[in-house]
């Protein structure tokens, strides 16, 4: 019993990781068409790739929108978490339920829907500020959740403590509050962080002319015989990059120095 | 005559259509101990919640020596609470934690220290002040909490169940240094409790509470001896009541009556001038420093009776009575205590 277990872990945890392996082997693979087993070595692609002009600005863009949509998310999420939490008031579950709603709703529809109300309605040209506010709509709910989360653990009590000593509602917020949040919203920010930057769906409806994330470019690239090298280096990277904030914000997320709410 | 140091007048709160607080007068004194006891539900820490301006009252009015707050904030009011799990701040060290109020009024960093320091000393912390809330033991994290509370030098202290999360051994110690400690201060303390025996010892005057109002307010002694009714009678120490008919057989007349346990005596020497009575052991409960015996009466009406018998001679006493045993029994008539009934 025990040792099937344990194959199949290995099988489904290999049908993951080995083609994830296989990106990391070619990118340094001198056949062009990845060629199997490797015919020789060479740091030729990953010299290309960084002398890709294409793919270092659709880098550089898809860091800007997954940075300030993640700014926007954790002002937005924070404040909306705690409203919900602290105060009472009409439609509160309403409220909290359209905010979580985005993450669950088809990002074609989300993509749809926004490109409509940007051109049609505002008539606001499509560029860098759209993807940004679009990927804010998704992003706001990992910093909500979060945020939740934790203040319903932590209770109100901290918060009544400290304006018992004196403290107003921001000083509150500032010397309390938000450091007992910041852990949750630390994790919930790189989550933000990590889904804006592989969205590929919203998007591809919402950005404007010549605005290429990563993504994006990445997809173009992939079926061109002369690019497909490079793409596969973009690849190795974003597989060595993802890493760092899925360790931290498990790290962050396991943080468990709070007492328990009672 | 001066201003009491706390007095609601008409003090109501209303959750939807609970009533938790309904129509509490009530004066505390300058320097005062004062114990809100109830079961829980019975609306005393919501009383003590919108003192220190947690919870809007939805009617009535708080004063704080003799200033009306009703409408003011917590953090505009001079009084100061030590809640029933502490409330520390984790990511504090405990001198952080104590120093908090001094710096949220921007009382200057040095002043503050010292403050801080004199106050850990006074709860006798003065070792742990870098130490995290979390490495702190359960009677330790009461302590700070009193000194956080305390270096602002509150008008008033509330105290909610202060002493409810330690163990029994630990709470008899921290009742002596709370009492201790308000000698010291000379603030008024309002604490709120379920444990009569906790009220008992550490209050000089108590509020019963049932169901949101308030059933009596009177001194230990009082409240004891003198119950207003059934309910502070059964919920004040133990209590034997007796109505309708069995009143009427035992003790005489109509009405309701209480007989605490320890006024009873068991097999009383014929010569007492007692109200006497026979009956059989029920029930026998060891208690330790005594034995209390539920002793089931042939009156009109099945009626038992619990009696309290000092544990003098241990076990090996020959007096002991068993399951099931004849007994007779008898209390002085003036240990009777006469309870108003509770109109309904």
């Amino acid at each position: 019993m025990r040792w099937i277990l344990g194959a199949t872990t290995v099988g489904v945890l290999g049908l993951i990781y080995v083609p994830l392996l296989l990106v990391l082997v070619n990118s340094v693979n001198t056949s062009r068409t990845f060629q199997w087993p490797p015919p020789g070595f060479t740091t030729m692609w990953w010299q290309r790739a960084w002398e890709s002009s294409g793919a270092r600005d659709a880098v550089w863009i898809s860091v800007r929108v997954a940075l300030i949509a993640t700014l926007i998310s954790l002002v937005l999420g924070t404040m909306a978490a705690l409203a919900v939490q602290r105060f009472d008031f009409f439609g509160k579950n309403t409220v909290s339920l359209l905010i979580i709603l985005p993450i669950a709703l088809p990002g074609i529809v989300t993509g749809v829907a926004l490109k409509n109300a940007f051109v049609s309605i505002m008539g606001v040209n499509l560029g860098f500020w759209t993807i940004v506010i679009a990927h804010a709509t998704f992003c706001i709910v990992t910093v909500f959740n979060n945020a939740v989360a934790r203040l319903r653990r932590l209770g109100g009590n901290l918060e009544e403590a400290s304006m018992d000593l004196g403290a107003h509602r921001w000083t509150t917020f500032r010397l309390v509050t938000l450091p007992m949040l910041r852990s949750a919203l630390m994790a919930g920010g790189l989550l933000s962080f990590a889904l804006s930057f592989d969205e590929i769906i919203v998007t591809t409806f919402t950005a404007g002319e010549g605005i290429q994330t990563l993504p994006i470019w990445i997809l173009q690239n992939m079926f061109r015989p002369a690019q497909a090298p490079v793409v596969n280096v973009v690849a190795a990277v974003l597989i060595v990059l993802s890493l760092v904030p899925i360790w931290l914000a498990q790290r962050l997320g396991g943080d468990d120095s709070l007492p328990a709410a009672h | 005559m001066t201003e009491p140091s706390i007095r609601l007048r008409g003090l109501t709160k209303h959750f939807g259509s609970v009533r938790a607080v309904d129509g509490v007068d009530l004066d505390i004194a300058d320097g005062e101990f004062f114990a809100m006891l109830g079961p829980s539900g019975s609306g005393k820490t919501t009383v003590l919640r919108m003192i220190a301006g947690f919870e809007a009252p939805t009617n009535g009015s708080i004063e704080l020596g003799g200033v009306d707050v009703t409408g003011k904030a917590a953090y505009d009011r001079d009084v100061n609470t030590v809640f029933q799990d502490y409330a520390l701040f984790p990511h504090m060290s405990v001198q952080d934690n104590v120093e908090y109020g001094l710096r949220v009024k921007k009382v200057d960093r040095d002043e503050r220290r010292r403050r801080a320091a004199e106050a850990l000393a006074s709860v006798h912390l003065d070792k742990y002040a870098d130490r995290r809330p979390s490495q702190l033991s359960g009677g330790q994290r009461q302590r700070v909490a009193l000194a956080r509370a305390l270096v602002n030098r509150p008008k008033v202290l509330l105290l909610d169940e202060p002493l409810g999360a330690l163990d029994l051994k630990l709470r008899r110690s921290m009742q002596i240094e709370l009492k201790q400690l308000q000698r010291e201060v000379g603030i008024t303390f309002v604490f709120v409790t379920h444990d009569q025996e906790e009220a008992l010892t550490l209050a000089d005057r108590i509020a019963v509470f049932n169901e949101g109002k308030i059933e009596q307010v009177a001194s230990p002694a009082e409240l004891y001896e003198t119950p207003a009714n059934p309910f502070v009678a059964g919920f004040v120490g133990t209590s034997n009541l007796l109505t309708g008919p069995s009143a009427v057989r035992l003790v005489g007349r109509e009405g309701a009556f209480s007989i605490r346990p320890e006024k009873i005596h068991l097999d009383p020497a014929e010569s007492e001038s007692l109200q006497r009575a026979t009956g059989v052991v029920r029930e026998v409960i060891y208690l330790g420093a005594s034995n209390h015996y539920v002793v089931d009466l042939d009156a009109p009406e099945p009626v038992s009776l619990t009696v309290e018998r000092q544990n003098l001679h241990g076990a090996s006493d020959q007096s002991l009575r068993q399951r099931g045993d004849q007994v007779s029994i008898g209390w002085l008539p003036e240990h009777v205590i006469a309870l108003t009934e509770k109109e309904n």
